[in-house]
């Protein structure tokens, strides 16, 4: 399988209502995409800034390849590729549980043709789903078959929509002249290693030219297609993402020479995601209790590896099948059953209108941001501080405490406020958990941070964030994250500079591991 | 006559489907079946079962003891 992808699939039989199903476009608003006064609440580059036109064309609306982009354009995943070709140590596909959110993880396999009626209904329900995608739940081209009829499909019927593909690049030399034919200019590979060596701890065997390898020899041929791929594919000008699983004591230093491979064979993007490793799953690493990387140690590494190469900081680990912006999921109202109940009708020119709507927003909020970052200008301090926002989207404090689902990390230094993550704190899918636990959870997920912006926080958990050594900010209810982020910093550092308070580093925090579950 | 896979284990990715060599594999109720007719167990076609090959569950497309071992016409 590869990694890359959530659904909460209802199996109560109910066919939606169409009509529902409409009324939603109207809810369906993300971060800023309504409303004309948003911000893009995270990210770095919030807009072109010094990528050549032509690729700033190629991933201004694909969420997952621009940080920015995901507050505005939707993508979805569709799982007709069940089949794989290799075995990896964090991926279990038995495990199935209705509310996991882990790549490799599907409700329901798709033929091409329910596959291709799926992005039709959802493009015409979500008028800023851009971006289709094959993720599996196994690998896309070890199902070439299925994989490619299905993109040929949407191609001639749906050509605004661009394709996508995320691939563990065994097979990938073999496909690259059809993935170019197709116009898919987006390809994901997960290359957690280039050293069969390390390789060999991560994958127990592939399956190649009718052979299973194991141990080195199968990393080695492994790697040796990753890379040929890679560099297949960015001679075609194809845009390549690497996703690379953290496994801290076997990869993780590692990454560090991943990072230096794929840069120097062109690839676009780095994405290094930590290890999902929950013993519930069932997979090799989960049973021989292989740990995941804490976020500090997480961030570490991503900070290391951002030299000349894009991170990618905002990947959720989404399932194989999910919908929607990145970190909500809308697959449960598209399941096979209520999509060939639907009639679809696709509107290319109201999509295409909306999106200009959504793109003038958007350029808007670019101009906001620098008139922002002057109020920074010529204060200087070597201090960088994190801070976790509560946001519901449009680029403001806008959550409450309780209710947030997810906090978006932000690192505070004199050079502005960047995007540096997000922390999931809902709460576990065993149940159990009551009202201490969970606060207990945030702060752990969230220990790192000097503050957390919130719109409303009640007394109890102010009192224990206070005593844990975070202040919670609720004097920015619903005002734009990045505006008053860089002021409380501001103040800050003047309390720090006139000795009113003394700057004092903060220790880890946990990135949370399980199942999401979507009704909290 | 030889392979069989346990439909309890089968999580149905359908890798083995295209592999075999024979065509004897096809979906049934949910998971994979193997067509004990026209299975040769791969001989005269690759050194290994492909199924036994490509299966992500160990032990899942095993030897149908229940039937004579394949034999390899004259």
């Amino acid at each position: 399988m590869d990694a890359s992808a959530q659904s909460e699939v209802s199996n109560g039989g109910n066919v939606a209502e169409i009509g529902e199903i409409m009324q939603n476009i109207a809810e369906h608003k993300g971060c800023g995409t309504s409303g004309g006064s948003g911000k893009a609440s995270c990210g770095s580059q919030a807009g072109q800034g010094d990528l050549p036109t032509e690729i700033w064309e190629k991933v201004k609306n694909h969420p997952c390849y621009s940080e920015e982009a995901h507050h505005h354009y939707a993508r979805m995943h569709v799982a007709v590729a069940p089949a794989c070709n290799i075995q990896c140590n964090y991926c279990n596909r038995k495990y199935d549980c209705a509310n996991e959110s882990r790549p490799g993880v599907v409700s329901e396999k798709l033929t091409p043709e329910q596959a291709a009626k799926k992005v039709l209904a959802v493009a015409s329900t979500i008028p800023q789903m851009t971006v289709l995608g094959i993720a599996g739940p196994g690998d896309p081209l070890a199902n070439p078959e299925k994989t490619f009829k299905t993109f040929e499909l949407i191609y001639n019927t749906a050509p605004d929509i661009k394709l996508c593909l995320s691939t563990n690049g065994l097979m990938l030399p073999d496909h690259v002249d059809t993935i170019a034919k197709y116009n898919v200019d987006h390809v994901t590979i997960t290359i957690n290693m280039v050293d069969p060596e390390i390789g060999a701890k991560i994958y127990p065997w592939i399956f190649y030219k009718h052979k299973r390898y194991t141990g080195y020899e199968a990393a080695k041929i492994l790697t040796d297609r990753q890379l040929q791929g890679l560099e297949m594919l960015t001679e075609r000008g194809i845009l390549c993402k690497v996703n690379s699983v953290m496994i801290p004591g076997i990869n993780d230093q590692h990454l560090v020479e991943v990072n230096k491979a794929v840069k120097s064979r062109g690839a676009f993007l780095h994405n290094i995601m930590p290890l999902i490793s929950a013993p519930e799953h069932g997979t090799v690493f989960g049973l021989n209790g292989q740990r995941g990387p804490s976020a500090q140690e997480l961030k570490a590494l991503q900070d290391s590896c951002e030299g000349e190469m894009n991170m990618m900081r905002h990947c959720r680990q989404c399932r194989a099948d999910a919908v929607g912006l990145l970190g909500e999921d809308r697959s449960a109202e598209f399941t096979t059953e209520k999509i060939m109940a639907m009639e679809v009708k696709y509107d290319a020119e109201t999509r295409k209108a909306y999106q200009e709507k959504v793109e003038e927003e958007r350029v808007a909020k670019v101009v906001a941001k620098q008139e922002e970052l002057a109020e920074l200008a010529g204060a200087s301090s070597d201090i960088k501080v994190l801070a976790a926002v509560a946001t519901k989207g449009s680029g403001l404090i806008n959550e409450h405490f309780g209710h947030a689902k997810e906090f978006q990390v932000y690192e505070l230094s004199t050079a502005g406020a960047k995007f540096v993550g997000h922390r999931r704190v809902d709460l576990y899918c065993q149940g159990g958990y009551g009202e201490e636990d969970s606060l207990q959870t945030i702060i752990r997920a969230i220990n790192d941070c000097h503050a957390v912006f919130v719109a409303k926080i009640g007394g109890c958990p102010k009192g224990d964030l206070i005593n844990a050594g975070i202040e919670p900010v609720d004097q920015y209810a619903h005002e734009f994250i990045e505006k008053s982020a860089i002021a409380w910093f501001k103040a800050y550092l003047d309390k720090v500079n006139s000795g009113e308070i003394e700057h004092v580093e903060r220790g880890d925090a946990a990135i949370r591991q399980g199942a999401l579950i979507s009704a909290a | 006559m030889p392979f069989k896979i346990i439909a309890s284990q089968c999580t149905s990715c359908s890798a083995c489907e295209p592999e075999c060599p024979n065509v004897a594999i096809r979906e049934k109720g949910g998971t994979f079946v193997i067509d004990p007719k026209k299975c040769t167990e791969c001989l005269g076609h690759f050194d290994e079962p492909q199924c036994v090959a490509v299966c992500p569950v160990d032990n899942t497309c095993v030897i149908d003891m229940s039937l004579p071992r394949y034999q390899a016409p004259a």
